[in-house]
């Protein structure tokens, strides 16, 4: 296996033209536990830890953009956990302190896990990503980004630049539920936003990460609609109906909190 | 030109030699790619301090500090820390004197079997670090990533307040 380490973005997007074979890592909190259960045998990572480039974040036009080597526990520090305060709290609950201080947004972004505590928050702000390669730039809207289970749009020679959020300082908060509070995957995880409409989207309750949105005079069917939108599976972690009920619980809840 | 200049800095990328400062100390290196930061540390520079529990980033028992940050060094390549700082559990003490969260984990009796300690002592000191005085619930949150399988969590938190100068 080679470990290719560009110092720069520009580096970066020709290696992995020339290696296309070559797995993106940051913090690897999934890949390294891939590697380390000999689960995948890359030929190549493409450490990105090097690349300034794709580092922390800034204000831009009204929207936040989000570097994709943002980590867990740069997005829980303030100011940036006040203009989003959804995904500061998902932040809190991933992994432990030194997962946070490794793992990172685009690293979320391109396991694309339907558990991926950072999307449901991104998604209720209206996350819109930033992809490049050597070829130029594009940029997808979040919903369709994830396209399946741990599947997303980067061709083969892409790489994630980062992501553009609305929705600052909205009303908004994020729930999971976990057999406890920490190193836990979601059974189900919900970010609602209340501003102009009502938003939610979930995780670990379908195949992707999943938006739901209505109306400021909804707010009494919302839990309901939200919980119908899943489409849940049984598996080690929960049962289906659990997941939808949990879903319709949170979700009042989360209303609850936002619309105080 | 840009195939010139992109052979130059793939010349410079293919990593094998690295530089590693380890507890204020240099190392140079020749690693293979797949080598992981907690195995640099035990079997190449001899620190057995930091132990492995789980391989998988779930048990902490491998925490150490990289530029100041903890981190678990089983899911970490030592490649991947090039031109970086590490502090593991040996370099805690200064002239034979206990760093003082060391003090208070032996006070305190933090500790049973004392195999995640090391790892436990690690995220301590970099909580403390950046929160000279938490709660008690700052610190659970602080030491979530670690697991104690002896014994429980109580005397360690107390091991942690002891050190940030509460009375326990």
């Amino acid at each position: 296996m080679d470990v290719l380490t560009p110092r720069s973005l520009e580096q970066a997007l020709r290696l992995k033209a020339e290696r296309p074979d070559a797995v993106p890592i940051q913090g690897g909190t999934d890949v390294m536990v891939e590697l380390n259960f000999d689960r995948a045998r890359p030929a190549a990572l493409l450490n990105l830890n090097e690349v300034a480039e794709l580092r922390g974040w800034s204000r831009q036009n009204g929207r936040v953009w989000l570097g994709s080597g943002l980590t867990y526990a740069e997005a829980m520090e303030r100011p940036l956990a006040e203009a989003l305060p959804a995904l500061a709290e998902a932040a809190r609950t991933v992994g432990g302190p030194q997962i946070r201080n490794r793992g990172t947004i685009g690293g979320n972004l391109g396991t694309a896990s339907p558990a991926g505590d950072a999307l449901p928050p991104l998604l209720v702000c209206g996350a819109e990503v930033k992809i490049a390669s050597v070829r130029g730039e594009r940029i997808v809207p979040l919903p369709d980004f994830v396209v399946g289970p741990k599947r997303n749009v980067l061709a083969e020679d892409e790489l994630i630049l980062g992501v553009s959020v609305g929705g600052t300082e909205s009303r908004q908060t994020f729930m999971k539920v976990g057999p406890r509070n920490a190193m836990v995957i979601a059974v189900v995880s919900l970010a609602v936003r209340v501003d102009g409409d009502l938003r939610a989207a979930f995780g670990s309750a379908g195949p992707v990460p999943t938006l739901v949105r209505a109306g400021l005079g909804d707010v009494d069917s919302f839990p309901q609609r939200v919980a119908e939108a899943a489409s849940p599976i049984d598996d080690v972690r929960g049962t289906a109906s659990y997941r939808r009920h949990a879903l319709r619980i949170l979700t009042r809840r989360a209303l609850d909190r936002c619309l105080v | 030109m840009l195939a010139l200049s992109f052979s130059l800095c793939r010349k410079e990328l293919a990593v094998g030699q690295v530089s590693i400062t380890v507890n204020g100390a240099e190392h140079i290196l020749e690693l293979e790619p797949r080598e992981l930061l907690v195995y640099v540390l035990r079997e190449r520079l001899g620190l057995t301090g930091t132990n492995v529990g789980c391989d998988t980033s779930s048990c902490g028992a491998c925490t150490v500090l990289l530029d100041g940050e903890s981190v678990k060094s089983c899911t970490l390549l030592g490649v991947q820390v090039d031109g970086h700082e590490i502090t593991t559990i040996e370099g805690l003490a200064t002239n034979g004197t206990m760093h003082p969260v060391q003090e208070a984990f032996h006070e305190q009796h933090g500790l049973q079997c004392g195999y995640c300690t090391p790892g436990f002592i690690m995220a301590a000191v970099s909580l403390l670090d950046e929160t000279p005085n938490p709660s008690e619930e700052e610190i659970r949150h602080a030491l979530e990533g670690n697991l104690c399988r002896c014994t429980g969590y109580q005397n360690i938190v107390r091991a942690v307040q002891a050190a940030a100068g509460v009375e326990v």
